[in-house]
């Protein structure tokens, strides 16, 4: 093996060996701007993106199918065939944005709950990434744009697969996409306080039971929470898939903007950044005490 | 501060609720230098660490790497530093290289500057070899040596080795050690931390030794041993389960005496005078084995303790 050694010393004069690259020379570093703390995080995020791409693409596009196989063909034929649809909608347009949503929901969900409880608590790579130049803000930030990409691809797809079933019919639609997003980040960023505090990750159990599966249930995806008991509405008022679904379907029908949009959107903007910022908090505790 | 100072810290304390982890300690680690700090677990060693790798935020008393405060300027101070963690930190899922890439590009070096580093420090690491390998498979020696790799990869001007060979086998020690003393031959400023005093002895320069988050002394390896121990020591095992009756008996030989548990240490500068001692004293002894002193009985002396885990 090679005895020289001098490049590993601080003594060394690295300039030599990379004119302008003050990033490995003695005294003070060329710091890193904003923009690229979070990028060379990404650029982690995505080296793992890439690999795990092949199975998440059969998952992305082969749940789609079957939920549009059942619900919108199977479901949505007795639905058009006693009432005519809902609203005058055919079923399978009616279901699709309230799908996408979910499907927003369930990747948000996914990606913030054991990844995450992996990072703080398994291999704790957020601790090596703390070890370099990045606060707690650039690490989390980081992720969440690798799950806002996350969502982007995953709603995408299910768009696309959703109109060769025949249950896209306008570009309008394309809204949903940015909208999707804000629900899969609603979801998520509250979830990563979870992850820094639980001790375990059987907490996410109850999450999933008592928390996701409910609201994907009754959070007017597959039918207008107006058919609930009185009762259930506001509950479904409070939770952000609800305010996605509204959003979601009024843009797949190219029907008139909300008159509501606002408050739609100020939700979900609300869930994540209340989420971000109690995730910083309680990451912080658990990583950089 | 001088510039050749890395290192300072004034009555340097942290506390975590009521429980003060590290009480008021004083340090100043020089460039070029092998510092170290040894103790038992739980001695405050890296809680210390934490607060030097910036972090964890100083709860009170003053400290200062490469002369900026870790609490306004943690992201310049660990540009510099190179931090091997107690845990190893890895991403298993990767390939010895990839965690190598990644890491260095957290500290925003190009690609280019990223593998040439790479390339040079699984040389360094004698993990060449392995370099395709997913980290799951490697051994927990090559692990360790990937994180000091790794470590390295920002050349750092100070690198901190939190228990570097804490869990490994003797040979994987070793190996490591001959690593780390290439490191130090080349001139990098090394703190490490360890409750071994084999190899606080091999590898520091100067050392403090850490007891309940307090300094109880420190030097040179060398002269901690002349100034709280003997240059030998006769451990003296009797057939009993109780040492403390055959104290009175050996008592006059050598310098000092330690009573433990399983054996007795009588501190002398010759060691096979006091055996002889013990011999012509007609007393019945298990076992009698001469060594040279170590830290360890420099922190026997200091705290009436056993270093031992």
């Amino acid at each position: 093996m090679s005895e020289d050694l001098s490049s590993l010393s601080a003594e060394a004069p690295p300039a030599a060996r990379h004119p302008g690259a003050s990033r490995l020379s003695a005294g003070a570093r060329r710091p890193l701007g904003w923009v690229e703390r979070v990028g060379v995080l990404v650029a982690y995020h995505w080296v793992l993106f890439k690999r795990t791409f092949h199975g998440a693409l059969v998952s992305r596009f082969l749940l789609p199918v079957l939920f549009l196989a059942s619900m919108g063909l199977g479901v949505g034929s007795l639905v058009d065939e006693s009432s005519g649809g809902v609203d005058g909608v055919p079923y399978l347009i009616y279901v699709v944005p309230g799908l996408v949503m979910v499907t927003a929901m369930n990747v948000g969900v996914g990606e913030a709950t054991w990844p995450v409880m992996g990072f703080i608590k398994w291999n704790e790579f957020y601790r090596a990434m703390l070890h370099t130049p990045h606060r707690v803000l650039d690490v989390l930030l980081a992720h969440w744009v690798m799950i806002a990409f996350n969502v982007l691809i995953s709603a995408g797809a299910f768009m696309v697969v959703a109109a060769l079933f025949g249950g896209v019919d306008s570009w309008w639609s394309l809204l949903a996409l940015p909208v999707a997003v804000l629900v899969g980040m609603a979801f998520a960023t509250p979830l990563f306080v979870v992850g820094a505090k639980a001790a375990n990750d059987s907490i996410y159990s109850a999450v999933f039971r008592l928390v996701i599966t409910p609201l994907m249930l009754f959070s007017g995806a597959f039918f207008p929470i107006e058919n609930l008991p009185f009762w259930m509405q506001p509950v479904a008022w409070a939770t952000p898939l609800w305010h996605g679904v509204e959003l979601g379907r009024a843009a797949f029908l190219g029907g008139p903007v909300p008159d509501l949009w606002a408050v739609h959107v100020g939700v979900l903007v609300a869930y994540t950044l209340v989420g971000a910022w109690f995730s910083v908090r309680a990451v912080r505790d658990r990583l950089v005490a | 501060m001088a510039p050749d100072l890395l290192l300072t810290a004034r009555n340097l304390t942290k506390k975590f609720g009521d429980f003060t982890a590290v009480d008021g300690i004083d340090v100043e680690v020089r460039k070029g230098e092998a510092f170290g700090f040894l103790g038992p677990n739980g001695a405050g060693k890296s809680s210390t660490m934490r607060m030097v790798g910036a972090v964890s935020p100083v709860t009170s008393g003053e400290l200062r790497i490469f002369g900026l405060d870790p609490e306004t300027h943690a992201q310049q101070i660990k540009a510099r530093l190179g931090n091997c963690p107690q845990k190893d930190l890895l991403d298993e899922e990767l390939s010895v290289e990839e965690n190598l890439w990644v890491y260095g590009r957290f500290f925003g070096l190009s690609k280019a500057e990223v593998r040439e580093r790479a390339t040079e420090l699984l040389e360094f690491a004698q993990l060449t070899e392995r370099r395709a390998d997913k980290v799951e498979h490697l051994s927990g020696g090559m692990k360790r040596r990937l994180v000091i790799a790794r470590s390295l990869i920002n050349n750092p001007e100070l690198l901190l080795l939190d228990e570097p060979t804490t869990g490994l086998d003797p040979q994987a020690r070793h190996i490591l050690w001959d690593r780390l003393f290439r490191l130090k031959r080349q001139g990098v400023t090394l703190i490490i931390t360890t409750h071994y005093m084999d190899e606080a002895e091999q590898l520091c320069d100067r050392l403090v030794v850490m007891d309940k988050g307090a300094i109880a002394a420190e030097g040179s390896p060398k002269d901690l041993i002349a100034r709280y121990s003997t240059r030998e020591v006769v451990e003296v095992r009797f057939d009993a389960d109780d040492h403390g009756a055959f104290a009175d008996s050996l008592s006059g030989i050598g310098e000092r005496m330690e009573v433990l548990p399983d054996r007795i240490l009588l501190y002398a500068d010759d060691g096979d005078a006091a055996t002889a001692a013990i011999a012509d004293r007609g007393i019945d002894t298990l076992s009698t084995l001469v060594r040279r002193s170590t830290l360890e009985d420099v922190f026997l002396h200091l705290t009436g303790r056993t270093l031992i885990d």
